[in-house]
């Protein structure tokens, strides 16, 4: 299988698979266009494997796969300090009762909280993430995105999570899409890159599909589907289209790009039917963090009283589960 | 397995800031791994409320009585081998009864009820098949081995379907024939296949009440529980006794039922060969005739077509009720631009396929439904083997017990293999390609067959183009097996002849004038 | 004991009790209400008109209803309105499912209905085939829904090489002004074709027998039809219907009142918004009952639109 070239300087280079990441390049996105979708037979895929039946085992590995598969997030205007912290300790302990759960993989919050994070989750494996470039609407200038970027990275971010410019995309502007994305890539340096795409406000899936090859050809280690403060947020069907591009790109270039539905998935359930969706498009090897995150909040609970509920028999209450 | 998955999730403390590794270093093929990383633990669907007697008669006159000759035979179920019951052996005497008392029913009082009052029988039906849904999908699978899946969620609802759409015409025949009057026919008697039971029971008698008729029903000898249930519902629902009457037996009783000569009207669906013979049988008499027989679809994938879902529709195509469908897409003719990655993303799709017991929720491919037809796939796969082409089988572990074929596909055939020509009803996909829309015509309509055909492309005026010209009664456009009672189903040439649903339906269980 | 004004139910108790016998046990009176967005209201206004029963039985010897304005009537058809994009957008087979529902709740309320027809004039005798032929209606239009498409859509075989094909589609909301009798076989031939076909309705219940077309709401409350779909107003036609004639988001009426000058009236204002206005002078309660003029294919197309696509054919 050849690896399609990058840029002119990736021709120059000797033939065979990549060892680094490839420098990005815009031109041949679209000497293969991406393939046309179809949005009644993406849904009926993803309805069919809905029902998939996650039982006893295999529902508590799933669950506990997800708990170390979320980015813990508060992304609010009233974040404070203490509030960061109380997430940042549910995200190293999420069970006070099973030090065996958890922990989950990332915090992610805005940059100015980016410090008492990285403090808070000092000495783990926690990893901090920071939203940026304007999130969540992204209608700044450049500059300013990017300045948002270089000082969260700063601040001490392991990763960032950008947003793609939505106008740009949807007024047939790729160029510019694709050089923010690479500019952004750039400005991150050692941090990883996730590329939102705000799938909600893109209008269908051949967009979402389009902007996710933008999103990896311009240097995205991760494509994430929303910000979450828009309706629709993630949804299995657009995950589905994503993970589709994911695999394309797999077998054309031999890199892994990571996935991350945000948004939208609430209950333990959604969760295990997500990991479903990895496991029969990708399956085993992005079954890890490293290639699939959650981007949630209030799933945490939900998956904590699946699991007591899976080790107790009985159905659990909200209340005796710590909201943080 | 459990402390493997907790170990696998910790994310690497090295890999802080650092991306996943990418490609090998030593530049080999990336390749998709279908593993045992969070293996799915079995999911049964709990069958202890559904009861399936030791033993069942026939239903004749709208009661149960033993078969004339004292016989009974066994219904196994064929993911397991085991016994499930056994069933009544109608001989000729029997199924003379059987008519008889459709004919009685028919003259004295089904053809005198008015047709609102018969439509609201037929709702009945309707109604007990959605309030018993669960128990007729535990039985449909574990006679026939279909999955709990498929039964669950397209067999047993689609049937249910069909007797609500088919009650709401009983009394609007007036308006289906544009002008003309339709009468009933008679007695119909009906012989159905084993890969649908229940849904071709549903597809036979809904329309033939809903005309006026009454019927003699001949399910197919491995899969007889799920009309016998069928005939408690009707029981239950206080049809008139002998309206609708079920003859369990083999090839020698739907013989005898299509040769009686009390049956005004024959409807068989079931394969192409024993169509004919009953066509012939029936020659020189005034019996009206409908006929559902086998098929070798083409399932047309085009370089523009949106892939991953073509891929979709190939697998449901083929695998769908372990191929066991007359309509299934069993050859995929692909445009030769497509054709490697095509393949390739077919392999990575097969190897999710689950192979196995058929009550488990998570089944996707079940049993075969006898040694017979086993033997037969086994035969053509060699042939096809023996003929050169190569075969990709999905590496899955098959149980021990029961009948399985692993889903399967060819690559490498040509336009003349036993396997591109012959139907073979089982999971094998043969794959062929083509050039250009004219070429893809010719193959796929260069066949005795013409009951369906898919076609997948992004551009809407080549789908018309190429269904206005495909030889198939059925055409698919982005999109395969997809049934709906309001939608008529039959096949051209050697498919058979007349169509199922539909207003078109209607036609072949009526008198018209004019 | 305490001591209390004596009122009249106090006479029949003390009778009963003077008597030996068990005092009577005192009936909750139903509160007759509308029908709009699902729900069971007053008027906005606040007003009320009066309908007296033929006997006793069920209901006082007078009953306060709801007389309905020009806002109630704009309430019903925004609830309409917004109603209309769940309705037409399930299936045909769902609506099919839902109608037949109908059918069930009224057959398990077949002696309400009865009573109630007979409490509104009708002779126990024409009350019980009335309902009947009700119940057998619905059941009629619930076989209805998956099928009409197949009689009036068409393929269109036009010179050139194009795929024509032309296929039904509902209007939207259709406000009705059913006939003062058959107060409920009336109300049920004109409602239920009309959302048969995919629409919303906003009806006017017949001035004469209010009540019955209540209890049937009460049928479609429980019937898995979605609220807004049929909302029922009771009131005065006189002064419910020109309001709805006039206002913009209804695109039909089918309006039955026995009033020649109402009906002209109503094409009048529906023509300021060129809707589909259909008026018919009373039928015999006899016509009614006819299945050959009470119900048919007519009654659900006159509400649709046609849509004619093309596409080309070709490579």
């Amino acid at each position: 299988m050849t690896v399609a070239p990058h840029s002119p300087n990736d021709l120059a280079r000797a033939g065979g698979a990549a060892a680094a990441p490839p420098r990005a390049s815009f031109l041949p996105l679209f000497l293969t266009p991406p393939p046309p979708v179809d949005a009644v037979a993406v849904e009926e895929r993803v309805a069919a494997l809905a029902k998939r039946s996650i039982k006893k085992q295999a529902k508590v590995a799933g669950l506990r796969l997800a708990v170390a598969m979320m980015d813990l997030t508060t992304l609010e205007g009233k974040d404070t300090p203490g509030k960061v912290r109380a997430l940042c300790n549910k995200a190293l302990r999420p069970l006070e009762g099973d030090p065996s759960i958890g922990p989950c993989a990332a915090i992610c919050v805005y940059p100015n909280h980016v410090s008492t994070a990285r403090r808070a989750l000092e000495g783990s494996g926690v990893k901090v993430a920071s939203v940026a470039t304007a999130f969540p609407s992204g209608q700044s200038p450049l500059a300013v995105k990017l300045d948002d970027v270089r000082r969260a990275v700063d601040f001490g971010a392991d990763e960032i999570d950008m947003v793609i410019d939505r106008g740009a995309m949807l007024a047939g502007d790729y160029g510019k899409v694709f050089d923010e994305i690479a500019k952004t890539k750039e400005a991150c340096g050692a941090a990883h890159l996730k590329v939102i795409l705000e799938t909600g406000e893109l209008g269908s899936y051949d967009v979402v599909r389009k902007a996710s090859e933008i999103g990896i050809a311009a240097g995205g280690d991760f494509i994430k589907t929303s910000t979450g403060k828009v309706q629709p947020a993630a949804t299995p069907a657009v995950t589905l289209v994503m993970l589709e591009a994911i695999r394309d790109h797999y077998y054309a270039t031999g890199r892994k790009i990571g996935m991350k539905p945000a948004g939208g998935v609430r209950t333990a359930k959604q969760s295990l039917h997500y990991l479903v969706l990895v496991k029969e498009t990708l399956g085993d090897a992005w079954l890890t963090p490293d290639l699939f995150r959650f981007g949630a909040s209030a799933l945490l609970n939900d998956v904590l009283m699946q699991l007591e509920k899976e080790r107790t028999g009985n159905y659990q209450a909200a209340e005796d589960f710590s909201k943080d | 397995m459990s402390r493997e998955m907790t170990k696998a999730a910790q994310p690497s403390a090295a890999a802080r800031g650092g991306a996943p590794e990418r490609a090998a270093a030593d530049g080999a093929e990336p390749r998709l791994v279908f593993g045992r990383a969070w293996d799915y633990a079995p999911a049964p669907e709990a069958a202890d409320h559904v009861t399936i007697a030791p033993r069942y008669d026939l239903f004749i006159g709208g009661a149960w009585r033993a078969p004339r000759s004292g016989k009974y035979f066994d219904t196994i179920n064929p993911a397991t081998e085991s016994k499930l019951s056994e069933v009544a052996e109608a001989n000729a005497a029997d199924v003379d009864d059987a008519v008889r008392a459709a004919r009685a029913a028919y003259e004295s009082t089904w053809s005198k009820m008015k047709a609102s009052e018969r439509a609201k029988y037929i709702f009945r039906i309707a109604r007990a098949i959605q309030e018993k849904a669960r128990e007729l999908a535990i039985v449909e699978s574990m006679d026939g081995g279909k999955p709990i899946k498929e039964s669950r969620d397209v067999d047993v609802p689609l049937a249910a379907a069909h007797f609500f759409y088919h009650a709401g015409w009983a009394d609007k025949l007036d308006y289906a024939f544009h002008g003309r009057t339709a009468r009933p026919l008679g007695v119909a008697g009906q012989i159905i296949p084993w890969n649908f039971p229940l849904l071709m029971a549903a597809w036979k008698i809904a329309p033939a009440l809903a005309c006026g008729n009454t019927v003699v029903l001949k399910p197919a000898e491995t899969t007889p529980l799920s009309a016998l249930l069928l005939a408690r519902i009707i029981e239950e629902a206080e049809l008139p006794p002998g309206v609708v009457n079920i003859v369990t037996g083999a090839g020698e009783t739907g013989a005898a039922l299509a040769a009686h000569p009390g049956v005004d009207k024959v409807a068989f669906t079931g394969s192409t060969e024993i169509g004919k013979r009953i066509q012939k049988a029936l020659a020189g008499t005034k019996k009206r005739l409908t006929l559902e027989l086998g098929g070798k679809a083409a399932n047309i994938v085009f370089a523009d077509a949106p892939i991953d879902q073509a891929v979709e529709g190939i697998v449901g195509g083929i695998y769908f009720n372990q191929g066991h469908v007359c309509c299934a897409g069993s050859r995929l003719l692909v445009e030769e631009s497509v054709h490697d990655v095509i393949v390739r993303k077919l392999k990575d799709r097969v190897a999710t396929l689950r192979v196995g017991d058929p009550l488990d929720k998570n089944t996707d491919v079940g049993a075969i439904n006898s040694k017979m037809q086993l033997d037969k796939i086994k035969q053509l796969v060699d042939a096809g083997a023996a003929e050169g082409a190569e075969r990709y089988s999905a590496p899955c572990a098959l149980p021990e017990k029961g009948y399985w074929f692993p889903p399967t596909f060819f690559t490498g055939a040509s336009q003349s293999s036993r396997i591109a020509r012959e139907e073979i009803f089982g999971p094998v996909l043969t794959v062929l390609t083509f050039r250009t829309p004219d070429e893809a015509l010719e193959k796929a309509n260069n066949t005795m067959y013409g009951l369906s055909a898919g076609i997948w492309t992004d551009k809407g005026a080549k789908i018309f183009w190429m269904a206005e010209r495909l030889k198939a009664g059925v055409v698919w456009g982005n999109t395969y097996n997809k049934f709906d009672p309001s939608s008529p189903f039959g096949g051209y040439k050697e498919s058979g002849f007349g169509r199922e649903g539909g207003r078109q339906g209607l036609s072949a269980y009526v008198e018209l004038d004019g | 004991m305490t001591v209390r004004t004596k009122t009249k139910d106090d006479d029949v108790i003390l009778s009963a009790a003077l008597a030996g016998a068990e005092p009577a046990r005192l009936r909750v009176n139903k509160a007759y209400k509308m029908f709009v967005g699902g729900a069971f209201v007053r008027s906005e206004s606040g007003r009320y008109f009066q309908v007296t029963s033929a006997e006793g039985g069920a209901d006082p010897d007078v009953v306060n209803l709801p007389r309905g304005s020009r806002k109630d009537a704009r309430d019903a058809v925004l609830a309409a309105k917004n109603a209309w994009g769940g309705w037409a957008g399930k299936t045909a087979y769902n609506r099919g499912q839902i109608l037949y529902r109908l059918a069930e709740v009224m057959e398990s309320r077949r002696p309400e209905l009865t009573a109630s027809l007979e409490r509104g004039g009708e002779s126990p005798a024409d009350a019980a085939v009335e309902v009947d032929a009700a119940i057998d209606r619905a059941v009629f239009y619930a076989g209805f829904c998956d099928k009409f498409h197949a009689l009036v859509a068409s393929s269109n075989p036009v010179a050139g090489p194009h795929f024509g094909f032309s296929v039904p589609e509902p209007m939207g909301v259709v406000a009705i002004a059913a006939p003062a009798r058959p107060a409920l076989l009336g109300l049920v031939s004109t409602v239920l074709p009309v959302i048969a076909g995919g629409n919303v309705a906003v009806a006017i219940a017949s001035e004469r027998d209010p009540r019955t077309a209540v209890v049937f709401c009460e049928c479609l409350a429980t019937s898995d039809l979605p609220g807004g779909v049929v909302n029922v107003l009771t009131g005065q036609a006189a002064e419910i219907a020109p309001p709805l004639a006039r206002h913009r988001e209804v695109v039909g009426i089918d309006a039955w009142t026995a009033d020649d000058a109402l009906r002209a009236a109503l094409e009048r204002d529906g023509s300021e918004s060129v809707k589909r206005v259909k008026t018919h002078a009373p039928l015999a309660p006899a016509a009614w009952l006819d299945d050959r003029v009470g119900q048919g294919i007519g009654w659900i197309e006159r509400f649709l639109e046609t849509k004619t696509i093309w596409h080309p054919v070709g490579i």
